[in-house]
């Protein structure tokens, strides 16, 4: 395009990365979001490069598109896009290119599409911006990239608004939008971390497809060492804004140097098909016992058109011995949150039973289930979300006792005993929940539920929101609670990896109902129902035959 | 969408009967009552007074006096003004081009120019722009605005001489440019709360919608920012701003007391105040029921037209 610039990277590489630092606005925890980063995107191969949190992977995307906010500056460094540097570009240059030679796909389906206009029109919009051609052709485009994608019926497609679509659809229509100029470069940042295990097969799958047909380069950003191992030709590891360990897939999974590509993949959760042991002294009597438990929703007007009723969960049965884990698994919309809900009654049943400790808590009041609810404690999925902003931890911990009894005096040495047992200073009782990270606030969310000494624990998606080294470190807290108290547990995931680390019988639940029921070992090994079988297949990384390349299960 | 329109419209009517039965109810039981005037004037008996009552139907029990009343309302017959005997739609009716005229004109200026500041305060945020909308915004929204018509009429009626003090219109001359002048004045200080009001939320509505993440995928996309702005980041900020109008729709019909007065405009707002002053009550009651109607056709017309823009409410 601009011919004073010099290609300096050689014909086959797309995309080249030279010594970027990018700076963080002052106040914040590190000056640097990258610092020194280099790396090279091949031509049509696919480069994953993998980081927690933090690790500062979008912040390269971004400086990649030209989208970072205005207030992180790009200070030094190179990027070559087929042969010109964008670094320094100007504005409208920059926004030429996007969209044509290099295009980006989020995470969120959900929200990165406009609610307001239909799916042909923002597929249309990117053509236009380029002066791709006529609307007539940009609508046969658009119905062809819809039909390219996956999609059923592209004609009636094009008309749809996104909120009718679901989210795998959505991130279909993500990545026709990003295809339509044929771009040189593909950017994925998660793309499919929102998504359910059996769609993010299907969705990995697709790019993969589309990028062999196109011979397209894809820089794929994902946290997920099984991702990687699925799609990725050549991996990039980051920490902190560094890059860590670059080199080929084979390369880096199987034989990682850096010691923090080790720990990473040590940290990440694999499919055991083991059975955790028995404990010695395990009485017969059930602790929870679930009968025929059924909840529907109702939603829309009774009066007025059309009511949807929805069965959230339907004849639901099973049984918790004392000291076990029962996993529930399940995609969303599968009904495995709601149970969780009935069981610690915030929902109130529609029909069943449930018997905790012989009683049957459905049919009881709100009254008189109060003293019974200390007994029964939960586990949150957001660690952000789950703590009052406004109340120090040692308010969080000690306000149920208190309200159930205990004096306070009690109640405050109890809660520092317990915030040094899960692992943090006795100091971390005055100070807000703010202060902590994402997996200290997991730990304060568990010692809140264990104030109560619960017989019951329901955890809630506990590690979902958690990077997977932290992830690694709540499963053995709660390992260890469950080895010194006898606690039972209900464990809610849908990530059929953490499940077998943690559970001794696993329900699969689909739809509202529970499909199959048995230990891991029956589960990931031996599933009976199809469904389990599909839901085993797709999760990434673990293809049956696969040889682990690190036996790590710590 | 047939069931939500059904849905809403029995709502609304349901929550007219409740607003009707504790205004009147409040009226009535309010000590001193319609006749209390006619307690201080030397001329009535006591007699005279029971005898007025029972013309006025005012000596039966206070449920079979609302309903009543209530039954009339239906039937179009909103009762007859205590002052001079006419009827209390035409009373009403007579003071609503006023009204419309004053409050259509602020609020067409508070709309425009309103979201015209927030969008670009948003778009800027932060820039000096941004600070000084901000600054203006709390001036207006603090200081009352019959202090602002006072000024007004100071600066540009007494010493200027541009603009007249008040009235609609100078007597025999009904030319729509002389509406327009005596509008000038009364609109502008009306429509700078509203100014203030209207630009914080398009501000804040500007500002939800482009963190959202579509607006990221445009920019992906290499639209051009104005594009960005117009197609991605307004329509989808103007949605909540919907509601926001309908719940304007009232006041424009209704009047400004303290604008109405301080420029002697002849519309609902000073009727309400002289009405009031009066124990008018048939009147009274008559305009805070034109008001209720109002307040409720206005949500109703809001989420019809959020329901048409936006196809997650309207195809669902």
């Amino acid at each position: 395009m601009v011919a004073s610039i010099q290609a300096v990277a050689p014909h086959d590489v797309a995309l080249s990365v030279r010594d970027l630092t990018v700076n963080l606005p002052q106040g914040m925890e590190r000056t640097h979001a990258v610092k020194d980063i280099s790396f090279d995107l091949k031509r049509g191969q696919i480069l994953c490069i993998i980081g927690e949190s933090g690790s500062g992977k979008s912040v390269t995307a971004n400086a990649i598109m030209g989208l970072l906010p205005k207030v992180i500056r790009l200070s030094s460094g190179v990027i070559q896009l087929e042969g010109m540097n964008i670094i320094g570009m100007s504005p409208d240059k920059l926004r030429n290119l996007r969209g044509r030679v290099v295009s980006m796909i989020f995470q969120d389906p959900l929200s990165a599409l406009n609610p307001l206009m239909t799916v042909g029109a923002q597929i249309d919009e990117v053509m236009a911006a380029h002066g791709f051609g006529t609307p007539q052709i940009c609508r046969n485009r658009a119905i062809e990239l819809l039909t390219e994608v996956g999609l059923p019926d592209p004609e009636l497609m094009y008309h749809q608004y996104p909120f009718r679509l679901s989210g795998g659809q959505r991130q279909r229509v993500m990545i026709a939008m990003a295809l339509a100029l044929e771009p040189t470069v593909l950017i994925a940042d998660e793309p499919t971390t929102a998504l359910d295990v059996t769609t993010q097969a299907q969705i990995l799958q697709l790019i993969r497809d589309i990028q062999r047909r196109k011979g397209m380069s894809v820089m794929f950003i994902t946290h997920d060492f099984g991702v990687v191992a699925e799609i990725a030709d050549s991996v990039v590891v980051m920490e902190k804004g560094n890059v860590v360990e670059q080199g080929s897939a084979e390369q880096v999974l199987k034989s990682p140097k850096h010691p923090y590509t080790q720990r990473l993949i040590a940290a990440v959760p694999h499919l055991t098909g083991e059975d955790r042991p028995r404990p010695e002294a395990a009485s017969k009597e059930p602790i929870l016992k679930v009968e025929g438990l059924v909840k529907t929703y109702r939603g829309g007007s009774a009066l007025f058109g059309a009511q949807r009723v929805v069965t959230a969960v339907n004849e639901v049965s099973f049984e918790l011995a004392p000291g076990r884990t029962l996993g529930v698994v399940g995609e969303s919309g599968s009904g495995k949150s709601s149970l969780g809900r009935l069981l610690i009654k915030l929902l109130d049943s529609d029909g069943g039973g449930i018997l905790f400790e012989g009683c049957d808590i459905a049919k009881l009041s709100e009254a008189k289930f109060r003293p019974l609810r200390p007994r029964i404690q939960m586990i949150f999925q957001d660690p952000f979300a789950s703590l009052n902003p406004r109340s120090t931890v040692g308010h969080i911990m000690t306000v149920g006792p208190v309200a159930h009894g205990m004096p306070y005096a009690q109640a405050r040495d109890e809660a520092r005993a317990l915030l040094a047992h899960v692992g943090l200073d006795a100091g971390a009782f005055g100070r807000y929940p703010h202060e902590f990270s994402g997996g200290q606030r997991q730990r304060i969310g568990i010692a809140r539920a264990l104030m109560f000494k619960p017989k019951l624990l329901i955890a809630d998606e506990a590690v979902s929101a958690l990077d997977v080294s932290i992830q690694a470190q709540i499963l053995q807290l709660l390992d260890q609670i469950q080895r010194e108290t006898g606690v039972s547990m209900v464990f809610i995931t849908h990530d059929l990896r953490v499940a077998s680390q943690i559970c001794d019988e696993i329900a699969v639940m689909q739809k509202g109902r529970i499909v199959e029921r048995g230990p891991p070992s029956q589960i990931f090994l031996n599933p009976q129902a199809a469904y389990t079988r599909q839901l085993v297949a797709a999760i990434p990384g673990e293809r049956p035959g696969n040889a682990r390349p690190v036996a790590a299960n710590a | 969408m047939r069931g939500f329109l059904l849905n809403r419209l029995s709502q609304s009517l349901v929550l007219l009967v409740i607003v009707s039965i504790i205004g009147f109810g409040i009226l009535n039981l309010l000590p001193g009552g319609p006749l209390a005037q006619f307690g201080l004037d030397p001329g009535m008996t006591q007699q005279d007074i029971e005898r007025l009552k029972g013309l006025l139907g005012l000596d039966r029990p206070i449920w079979i006096q609302y309903l009543d009343w209530a039954w009339r309302l239906v039937r179009g017959d909103w009762g007859h003004s205590f002052r001079d005997g006419a009827p209390v739609l035409e009373v009403i009716g007579s003071h609503l081009f006023a009204t419309l005229l004053l409050m259509g004109s602020s609020t067409a200026i508070a709309i425009s120019i309103g979201a015209w500041i927030g969008i670009r305060g948003a778009t800027r945020r932060y820039s000096l722009f941004d600070y000084l909308a901000t600054v203006g915004a709390m001036v207006a929204l603090s200081v009352p605005t019959f202090w602002f018509g006072l000024v007004g009429i100071y600066v540009f009626s007494l010493k200027l001489g541009w603009l007249p003090a008040g009235n609609m219109s100078e007597i025999g001359d009904a030319s729509i440019l002389g509406y327009l002048h005596h509008l000038i004045l009364p609109s502008i200080v009306l429509s700078l709360v509203h100014v203030a009001i209207w630009s914080r939320y398009m501000r804040t509505a500007t500002l939800d919608a482009i963190s959202q993440d579509f607006v990221k995928t445009a920019r992906a996309k290499g639209l051009s920012e104005r594009r960005i702005l117009m197609k991605h980041v307004v329509g989808n900020a103007l949605l909540p701003m919907i509601t926001l109008a309908g719940m304007q729709l009232p006041s424009v019909l209704t009047g400004a007391l303290v604008t109405e007065t301080v420029f002697t405009w002849p519309g609902m707002g000073r009727l309400f105040l002289d009405s009031l002053g009066y124990s008018d009550y048939p009147v009274v009651m008559g305009l805070l029921m034109f008001s209720a109607i109002l307040v409720l056709l206005g949500n109703l017309i809001a989420d019809i037209v959020v329901a048409i823009v936006d196809p997650r409410i309207r195809l669902a």
